[in-house]
């Protein structure tokens, strides 16, 4: 296989980067809403509601960003899959409504009744949102029926398949194990004492289905694992990944939670390079006929576009990482409840 | 239904429900720059809680207005593929630039604008509000850089024949300063000054009525009489300026917007009216002759070009465009009115002891609002049946594989959702108003 560094290939790497910015800055958030109902109390709950509080709707900005730089950069990308997965794709936004709202609302009045319902909103929504992206990328290691028009045509119940169903299965554990950190990182006393008690149970649910999803892909779809025949070097950050992934038990038991985070931080970069490289030069793969897949190439913009937007992104880039980088920083340390707080 | 009537439906219905809010948030923003700016300079206590205050009502309102954004930017995929692969090399480099230049801005300095009145010391926090409202408007801007290429397309060529056809980029600039772009921004922008200004001077006068937070209506009704004057003024030259630009640009949507049916010398300005699209007349109309000849060449007595000229395939609808542009035209007017009513009587000192005109304010409120989703009618009606004007049209710009069932179970839960988002949006926002200034700035409304 050829592998050239031009504009579309930077391309597929800002998009994938932006999107494993999303995985790692929104899966923690996604994390802790999975897991939220399993504390009882009102204070408890508003303690991880504002662990979230003045972050997650910049971690969101990522998808956002990343779906407008998929439709510049790739538009046939953006029209085939989003209309192909019309129904998955409408349950995802509503999903997002959801979540948005529930976040926004809760704290806003006192009564039993409303709080316990936006509790409710919230964490499904967060297990949904997190569920449909990983049966999406299930969805894309399976291969789609893209026909010779561009256009696939395939229902809700034609995306949902068992190995579809285990990869969204695997993100939700990854978000679990990712969120769990990052609120034991974020709490204190009795409240860190239970998030901390989720760390190993997510630890292990996240590691049964890494295993069983890993070699579901190597026993159904093999070709994902071809370019690490041709690049050695590919199996090398599999184990990094591997290893990565072994450190986060290693970093909870000797108490170091940053550093654990950081550890399932560079698991999650990681495993969706692994995914990147797996299914490169396709975007996404036609289960109908390998030359109707949508590459980096025949999916692209003009050369000048994917030039334009670069130049956009080398400006846009430094001051997204220190808005990022500031935010994190101001907002460092326990969460403290105080008359700003949702 | 068909596809396309659904499809459209739910475009317009996703749309018109988000575009509540961003006028407010880009409004309001500017205010809150204005409140806090006021509160650093004088130190009085009031302008404080009176900026908490409407943060905690911006927040609220960013948070709808990111739950209904969020589907904007993927509803060009999910209903309109074939336009969004028309289209993509123009229209995705805007919103991905909004992404990049706006939202990261928008959402990262709103943690501090609302979470770090006590993490950040108090000159940082007002670079946190300028930084917001700044943030707003740049989303504005790529937004309607977007809207304004499908308006009046420029700096592009076309790739490809028949259903392989795409617009791709030959001027970044020309693309982004488009015909239109300059005029429709200033138009908007003003419009969502005046959304936020109105609704500030609508809770203040509620709490003048009410004989409470006196201070804090007070300043708050002039500071925003001041914009809303502005903006009021500054929304009828820049509305003057676009339908300028529409008669050149886009001749079919002017001649829609006044019905003006046959090419004509002397073309006359309907105040108001009724058309009757089949016999191409309009029934209790009152005109003033030379009117609309006079405002787009400074001419009475220059040619107008008529609806008639274009084949018939390619006319909007001519009633609705018509009705919208004219009562929009028509709040316009009566913006102005009110906002200079109100300097008149501050001047004479009588302001706050006015009950009726107190009472104008609060009702208001809807003006803006009303007229900014007329405004957009007007100018998306008047576009059709292009979805990209002179390019492409509307009923080719469908997804393929999206079939008209899948629409409708869309538009039906986009109902009920938004219905419900609606209705709790407004409990909230009553809420938070009945419980005042002093209450919500100083204690958490979230204990239990």
């Amino acid at each position: 296989m050829e592998f050239t560094f031009d504009l579309n290939t930077i391309w597929f790497i800002l998009i994938g980067v932006l999107l494993a910015g999303y995985a790692i800055l929104d899966g923690f958030d996604l994390g802790v809403g999975s897991l939220y109902l399993l504390t009882k109390s009102d204070k408890d709950r508003r303690v991880l509601l504002n662990s979230i509080g003045p972050v997650w709707d910049g971690n969101e900005v990522w998808l956002v960003t990343g779906g407008g730089a998929l439709f510049a950069a790739f538009p046939e990308v953006y029209a085939t899959v989003f209309s192909g997965f019309y129904t998955a794709f409408i349950l995802l936004l509503f999903g997002l409504i959801f979540r948005a709202v529930a976040i926004e609302f809760r704290s806003k009045q006192p009564g039993r009744i409303w709080r316990r319902n936006w509790d409710w909103a919230f964490s499904i929504a967060s297990i949904l949102i997190a569920f449909l992206m990983g049966v999406a990328l299930g969805n894309i290691v399976a291969g789609v029926p893209i026909a010779e028009d561009r256009e696939m045509y395939v229902s809700l119940f034609g995306l949902i398949t068992p190995y579809t169903v285990l990869v969204g299965i695997t993100t939700v554990a990854l978000f679990i194990m990712h969120g769990a950190i990052y609120a034991a990182m974020k709490t204190e006393g009795e409240l860190q004492k239970q998030t901390s008690g989720w760390i190993n149970n997510s630890i292990i649910f996240f590691a049964i289905c890494y295993v069983t999803t890993t070699m579901a892909t190597l026993i159904y779809f093999p070709d994902m694992v071809q370019h690490f025949i041709d690049f050695p070097f590919l199996f090398f950050v599999a184990v990094l990944n591997m290893l990565a992934i072994a450190n986060i038990p290693r970093e909870i038991h000797h108490g170091r939670h940053f550093r654990a985070f950081f550890s399932s931080a560079a698991s999650i970069f990681l495993l969706l390079f692994i995914f990147a490289a797996g299914i490169f030069p396709n975007i996404v793969k036609s289960s109908i006929d390998p030359q109707y897949s949508l590459t980096l190439y025949n999916a692209a913009s003009s050369q000048q576009t994917l030039m334009n937007m670069l130049i956009i992104a080398i400006i846009g880039i430094p001051f997204v990482l220190a808005y990022t980088i500031s935010i994190y920083w101001i907002f460092r340390g326990k969460v403290k409840l105080d008359s700003s707080s949702y | 239904m068909d596809t396309e009537l659904l499809a459209r439906l739910q475009f317009a219905f996703t749309i018109a429900f988000h575009y509540l809010f961003p006028p407010l948030s880009i409004g309001l923003g500017l205010l809150l720059v204005i409140m806090e700016g006021m509160y650093l300079k004088t130190k009085r206590e009031y302008f404080q809680t009176m900026t908490k205050f409407w943060v905690k009502i911006f927040a609220l309102i960013f948070g709808m207005g990111v739950a209904t954004g969020i589907v904007m930017e993927f509803e060009f995929g999910t209903n309109w593929a074939t336009y969004s692969r028309y289209v993509g090399d123009i229209f995705g480099s805007a919103l991905a630039a909004e992404g990049i230049f706006a939202f990261f801005l928008e959402s990262g300095f709103l943690a501090i604008l609302v979470f770090g009145w006590n993490k950040v010391g108090p000159k940082m926090h007002f670079f946190s509000t300028i930084m917001v409202a700044l943030g707003s408007m740049m989303s504005a801007v790529w937004i309607i850089v977007a809207n304004s290429w499908q308006q009046t397309p420029a700096g592009f060529h076309i790739v490809g024949e028949g259903l392989q056809a795409r617009a791709e980029v030959t001027s970044f600039w020309e693309m982004v300063l488009n015909p239109s772009t300059l005029d429709r921004l200033s138009h908007t922008l003003s419009a969502c000054f005046l959304t936020g200004a109105f609704f500030v001077l609508s809770v203040s006068a509620y709490y003048i009525l009410k004989n409470r937070e006196l201070d804090i209506a007070k300043a708050g009704i002039k500071i925003s009489l001041i914009v809303a004057a502005l903006a009021s003024l500054l929304q009828l030259t820049t509305g003057h300026q676009s339908a300028v630009t529409v008669s050149h640009t886009q001749p079919a949507k002017l001649a829609a917007m006044e019905a003006h049916f046959n090419t004509s010398k002397s073309a006359p300005l309907y105040l108001f009216g009724w058309v009757n699209e089949e016999n191409q007349e309009v029934n209790f109309g009152l005109q003033i002759p030379g009117m609309l000849s006079y405002l787009i060449y400074g001419d009475s007595d220059a040619e107008v070009t008529g609806l008639n000229e274009f084949p018939e395939e390619d006319r909007p609808p001519v009633n609705i465009v018509f009705q919208s542009y004219h009562i929009m035209v028509g709040i316009g007017f009566g913006l102005i009115l009110i906002s200079f009513l109100g300097i008149y009587f501050w001047w004479r000192k009588k302001l706050f002891d006015k009950k009726w005109y107190l009472i104008i304010l609060i009702f208001s409120v809807l003006g803006p609002q009303i007229a900014n989703q007329l405004g957009w009618i007007t100018a998306e009606v008047g576009r059709q049946p292009w979805i990209v004007y002179g390019l492409l049209r509307t009923s080719d710009a469908l997804s393929k594989a999206v079939d008209a069932n899948q629409i409708l179970f869309s538009l039906i839960l986009f109902g009920i959702i938004y219905l419900l988002l609606f209705i709790l949006f407004i409990y909230l926002l009553n809420d938070k108003i009945k419980a005042g200034p002093q209450k919500l700035a100083h204690s958490s409304s979230t204990e239990e």
